[in-house]
């Protein structure tokens, strides 16, 4: 049974038919990732997954449980986090402080939070470098660091992950997709959304690539590297 | 040099108040982006509540009046307005708030109309003075300082003003629900999706401010010893303009800019003469705006893309 499983997803914003019928699975344990252009529906796949959105249409089957209708501040609790696009980490409060509201839904379990953040700067040792400075003041690769970081201190089994490589220099990119790998490698099944359609593809295992709220292609990742249609499309390749 | 200090300590006082009304307004903008117009009123509640209602219960019931049964007062009120706070939100505000901006700042005149008037009908509109027996039973305590006098009951009212507002910097600063109530006030869907439940933290803010706004209220009361049903349109303006003065959204900011707004009146009081304290206060807030529109403390880290 697939850890996630997304089936026929129809949203609107407002009375913009946003998802058109989305389907889509994620086994546990792999990276699997949606591109697509800007507006083709990858955030709001993703804001319907976390409940911010709900969907017209459709079901969404987490751990074999539905859970489109549970309110997204109860999603986290079933275990999926979400570093959402554009970062939003919360900018007027510390990196500490941050790491703690993404443990928010563990209550006062310390041992647990510790554990947590003893994990998370292990994979960004430049957090615990910066722990007591307000967030807002990170370069933009710190912030990405940060979000991510604080989707991972509620120890999620699906960390979903809404362009991390956005506005970020290639190296810093290159930088963020190996901890990705990382966190996969320790177990998280990651859900990644990306305009970086090549970067994502060489990380992920599996690809769907979304075009006005519809899924048109989808694959083993190798294959759609390696297919004309996304090479013209999303490679920028003739 | 007495006047001075005199006129200081007065503008402490009065500032204290001021701060501890401009809190819920700025706790309410901060979560919201919505000016609680109704505040003013809940703060004159809890000055009827307490100095009318159980004031007279304690002076009837015979009980002997000490700083206990004072604090017992401002207990039960903050407790009770907080109450109405919760209510006011459930039923004025939250229905609205997919409405956007502007309806639920309607539905705040609508229910500050209806708070005024309901306290009217209820005691009256005519001035209410705190029960002689009440204030006889206190004792008049009175020390003198470098030419300045202050009473008992003021020490206590500073003390009951400062202790609020540190428990409240305390709690916002240092414990997980603080902190939340700070992440909700930047970004509500991001703090859902760290699992805090947005709406309960609004509940909270509806208890917590209207429950200081209160204390305000009864101290308001023993101070000047009378009240009216309008107490809130003024106090609230004021304290409005402190929460502004200090960075609205910013609750640091609303204590400063309420003790600041209260100092330069005192001194306008003192050294110009009372006619013109008003005037001097919003000249020198046009002048602050002027330099600083966000407030004081009212600085907004920019997001780095």
């Amino acid at each position: 049974m697939a850890l996630l499983e997304v089936r026929n997803l129809h949203a609107y914003y407002g009375h913009v038919h946003a998802l058109r019928g989305i389907s889509l699975t994620v086994e546990e344990g792999e990276i699997v990732t949606l591109i697509g252009a800007n507006g083709a529906g990858k955030t709001t796949t993703l804001r319907s997954i976390s409940g911010l959105l709900r969907p017209r249409e459709g079901e969404i089957v987490f751990d074999g449980e539905v859970i489109n209708g549970v309110p997204a501040h109860q999603i986290v609790y079933r275990g999926i986090c979400q570093a959402p696009e554009g970062r939003k980490i919360f900018s007027t409060l510390t990196v500490q402080e941050n790491l703690n509201m993404g443990a928010y839904s563990l209550g006062n379990d310390r041992a647990a939070i510790e554990a947590n953040r003893r994990r998370v700067f292990a994979l960004f040792p430049r957090l615990e470098e910066r722990k007591n400075q307000i967030a807002g003041t990170l370069s933009g690769g710190e912030q990405q660091m940060l979000a991510i970081g604080r989707a991972l201190m509620a120890r999620p089994r699906l960390l979903m992950l809404d362009e991390p490589s956005l506005g970020l220099a290639p190296m810093l990119v290159r930088a963020i997709f190996q901890t990705i790998r990382e966190i996969n490698e320790q177990g998280v099944t990651v859900l990644l959304v990306e305009q970086n359609a090549r970067a994502a593809l060489r990380l992920a295992d599996r690809g769907y690539v979304l075009e006005t709220g519809r899924i048109v292609l989808s694959g083993p990742a190798r294959e759609l590297l390696g297919d004309e249609k996304v090479r013209k499309a999303y490679l920028g390749e003739s | 040099m007495g006047q001075l200090l005199q006129q200081l300590l007065n503008g402490l006082t009065i500032g204290s108040f001021y701060a501890l009304i401009a809190l819920g307004y700025t706790m309410v903008y901060g979560v919201l982006k919505l000016i609680n117009f109704a505040h003013g009123d809940l703060f004159m509640l809890g000055a009827y509540i307490g100095l009318v209602t159980l004031a007279s219960l304690v002076v009837n019931v015979g009980l002997a009046v000490n700083l206990g049964v004072l604090l017992a007062i401002f207990l039960i009120v903050m407790s009770l307005v907080g109450v109405v706070g919760v209510i006011l939100e459930r039923i004025a505000y939250r229905p609205l708030y997919k409405a956007g901006r502007l309806p639920p700042i309607v539905s705040a005149l609508g229910a500050s109309i209806f708070l005024q008037n309901g306290v009217m009908l209820l005691y009256g509109a005519r001035y209410r003075t705190f029960p002689e027996a009440f204030k006889q039973a206190m004792p008049e305590v009175m020390w003198e300082l470098g030419g300045a006098r202050f009473t008992l009951m003021q020490v206590i009212m500073l003390a009951i003003s400062f202790l609020l507002m540190a428990a409240l910097y305390l709690f916002v600063n240092y414990t997980r629900v603080g902190t939340a109530m700070r992440a909700v006030a930047l970004d509500h869907d991001t703090a859902r999706l760290m699992g805090i439940d947005v709406n309960r933290i609004i509940v909270l803010v509806f208890i917590i401010g209207p429950a200081l706004g209160a204390a305000g209220g009864i101290m308001v009361g023993l101070f000047y010893g009378r009240i009216y049903f309008t107490l809130g349109w003024s106090y609230g303006l004021k304290a409005f303009t402190a929460a502004i003065l200090g960075g609205i959204g910013n609750i640091p900011g609303a204590m400063i800019g309420g003790l600041l707004l209260g100092l330069v009146e005192a001194l306008a009081t003192g050294f110009v003469s009372d006619a013109w304290k008003n005037a001097i206060a919003f000249f020198i807030l046009v002048i602050i705006l002027i330099l600083r529109p966000t407030g004081l403390l009212g600085e907004r880290v920019a997001e780095k893309l």
